[in-house]
């Protein structure tokens, strides 16, 4: 059927009527088939997003104001994004960095055996999070942890001074966890693709390995590496479970404070406080991910020849 | 020359120290989690942990609810995305972009602010069941599902296939369940797999939304029984990475 309608149009004649129904039914029917994923997604997901937009800039019976997103960034809740965005900016750094250097490692190597194994360690430890790695921390670098104790033996007390597992840089171990293998999956491709012809040409050309890298191997990999790095940074940033079993809400991060807004650990009237905070949070989760979808299409254009 | 091997060989070296460093970071913690879990009050080692797990007055119940979240997102995960990734192959191919992207929102949105939202504007009586938390899954699993479906359906010439059916007097539905599905097995069972890890790792919505899954269960029972609470998470962790070593090898099968 379709290639009889091929060769019509190619004629350059105009497609009888009856073949004009049958398409224009065809494309009904296929519109019709995705209605059941627009309404499913609509009410599930687009219903509660578009709730927590519109609350943001409503006070409690329901007129406009501004004031809820104005006290979100006042006080105690402009400190929680501060923390919110530290914590995210040293994990997707350190997480950027130390991924890097693994897969350059990796590739350095040349051992396809060793390649496989951290492919599948990368893809199941990315999806590691939550209570079971906060509790798994627990055992190592808790205060009874095995890890604790070991140090212990050879006279160093990690708890002799201010350091928790609890607080903030104790967090930061934790979420390198899943932010360094989320580096490794998203850099390998990227690596690889560096030509080995380009190496040799630059250093026919005489240049040497840090004018290589200075000129070509590292204008070319500024792109996917900065996009990794909005990648990580807007996944530490939405994470929720692994702080809230870890700190128990002491500190103070922009997720957790929506999570006890929510369960109603606060005064009543701050209710529409939570929306802004959500508000916020989809602000710069949004801005992270269209920086990000820039610099892949970047990426693309460069790897691709 | 033999400076240049000599160079060379200490490069490969330092690879091999920089990965031996990481692997540590990574394993202690793992080999950490599984001695704590074997600890016993007399300061022997054993399985009174992981054995204990099996009389907790309300396993039974969490892992019951924990199934049923499990069906109900895979069941509707399958019968909503493969309809609409295979159209979008199909004819519907301007809309595959759009699709795309709503497919991927659930990754901008964190599930903190989606809860949020999802609690506020549900009606009361859908908020009473826990089945609300499955339908929910099956939208944070989409960003998963659309991928490997999607990839599934790249590797095939399903217009040719689907054709040939329709050609052949196959009704809409036969097509999808006895041609496209068995031709995307590989796709379809990456899309289960994620969307069951998903499901039970999941904290944030449930614990919001007061439902008592496998990990708030865990993060309850960690208050008042460390050994135990390690446990659990020996053994849920356990089984997810089983469930996503088994989804790489399909994956490698299928590029192979």
């Amino acid at each position: 059927m379709s290639n009889l309608t091929q060769s019509t149009v190619a004629a350059g004649v105009r497609p009888s009527r009856a073949v004009r129904r049958q398409r224009a039914m065809r494309r009904a029917r296929n519109v019709a088939g995705l209605f059941p994923f627009f309404i499913y997604t609509m009410i599930f997901f687009g219903a509660p997003t578009v709730m927590v937009v519109v609350k943001a800039f409503q006070d409690q019976k329901g007129h406009w104001t501004l004031a809820n997103v104005a006290e979100s960034i006042q006080t105690v809740y402009f400190d929680s994004f501060v923390e919110s965005l530290k914590l995210s900016f040293w994990s997707a750094s350190t997480g950027t960095i130390v991924g890097f250097a693994a897969t350059y490692a990796l590739l350095k190597t040349g051992n396809a055996w060793l390649r496989k194994i951290v492919q599948t360690a990368a893809g199941v430890f990315a999806n590691t999070g939550g209570i079971p790695l906060a509790f798994m921390f627990i055992a190592a670098l808790g205060t009874y942890g095995m890890v604790t104790q070991w140090l212990q033996k050879i006279g160093i007390d990690i708890y002799g001074g201010r350091w928790t597992l609890f607080g903030f840089s104790g967090l930061l171990i934790v979420y390198l966890y899943f932010q360094i293998p989320l580096m490794v999956i998203v850099i390998l491709p990227a690596l690889d693709a560096q030509k080995k012809e380009w190496r040799e040409a630059a250093t026919n050309l005489g240049a040497s390995t840090r004018q290589y890298w200075l000129h070509v191997g590292g204008p070319i990999l500024f792109a996917p590496v900065a996009g990794a790095f909005l990648l990580l940074f807007a996944n530490a940033f939405a994470a929720y479970a692994t702080a809230r079993a870890l700190t128990s809400g002491t500190l103070p991060l922009v997720p957790l404070q929506i999570g006890s807004l929510l369960s109603g650990n606060v005064i009543a009237d701050k209710a529409n406080l939570g929306f802004a905070l959500g508000f916020g949070m989809i602000v710069i989760v949004a801005i992270a991910m269209s920086i990000y979808n820039v610099t892949q299409k970047r990426a693309a254009k460069w790897l691709q020849s | 020359m033999a400076a240049i091997v000599k160079r060379r060989k200490e490069r490969h070296l330092f690879a091999w120290l920089t990965l031996a460093l990481v692997a540590l970071y990574f394993l202690l913690p793992l080999v950490s989690a599984t001695e704590f879990s074997l600890r016993e009050n007399n300061g022997t080692h054993g399985l009174d942990a992981y054995r204990s797990i099996l009389q907790q007055p309300d396993f039974r119940d969490v892992i019951m609810l924990t199934l049923r979240l499990t069906v109900i997102s895979v069941v509707l995960s399958l019968v909503i995305m493969v309809p609409t990734v295979t159209m979008v192959h199909l004819g519907a191919k301007k809309y595959r972009r759009l699709v795309e992207f709503i497919s991927l929102q659930p990754l901008v949105i964190p599930p903190i602010v989606l809860v949020l939202g999802v609690v506020n504007v549900m009606p009361v009586s859908w908020l009473g069941s826990a089945d609300l938390l499955g339908f929910e899954y099956v939208v944070l699993a989409m960003p998963f599902t659309f991928r490997a479906l999607d990839a599934g359906l790249m590797n095939l010439d399903v217009k040719t296939i689907v054709d040939a059916a329709r050609g052949l007097g196959a009704s809409w539905l036969t097509v999808l369940v006895r041609v496209v599905a068995p031709n995307l097995k590989s796709g379809i069972f990456g899309a289960m797999f994620l969307t069951i890890a998903l499901v039970l790792g999941e904290f944030t919505m449930a614990s919001l939304m007061l439902w008592n899954t496998f990990p708030t269960w865990i993060a309850t029972v960690g208050q008042s029984d460390a050994a135990l609470s390690v446990a659990l998470s020996v053994a849920s962790l356990a089984f997810a990475w089983v469930l996503l070593v088994l989804i790489s090898f399909a994956d490698r099968r299928r590029k192979a």
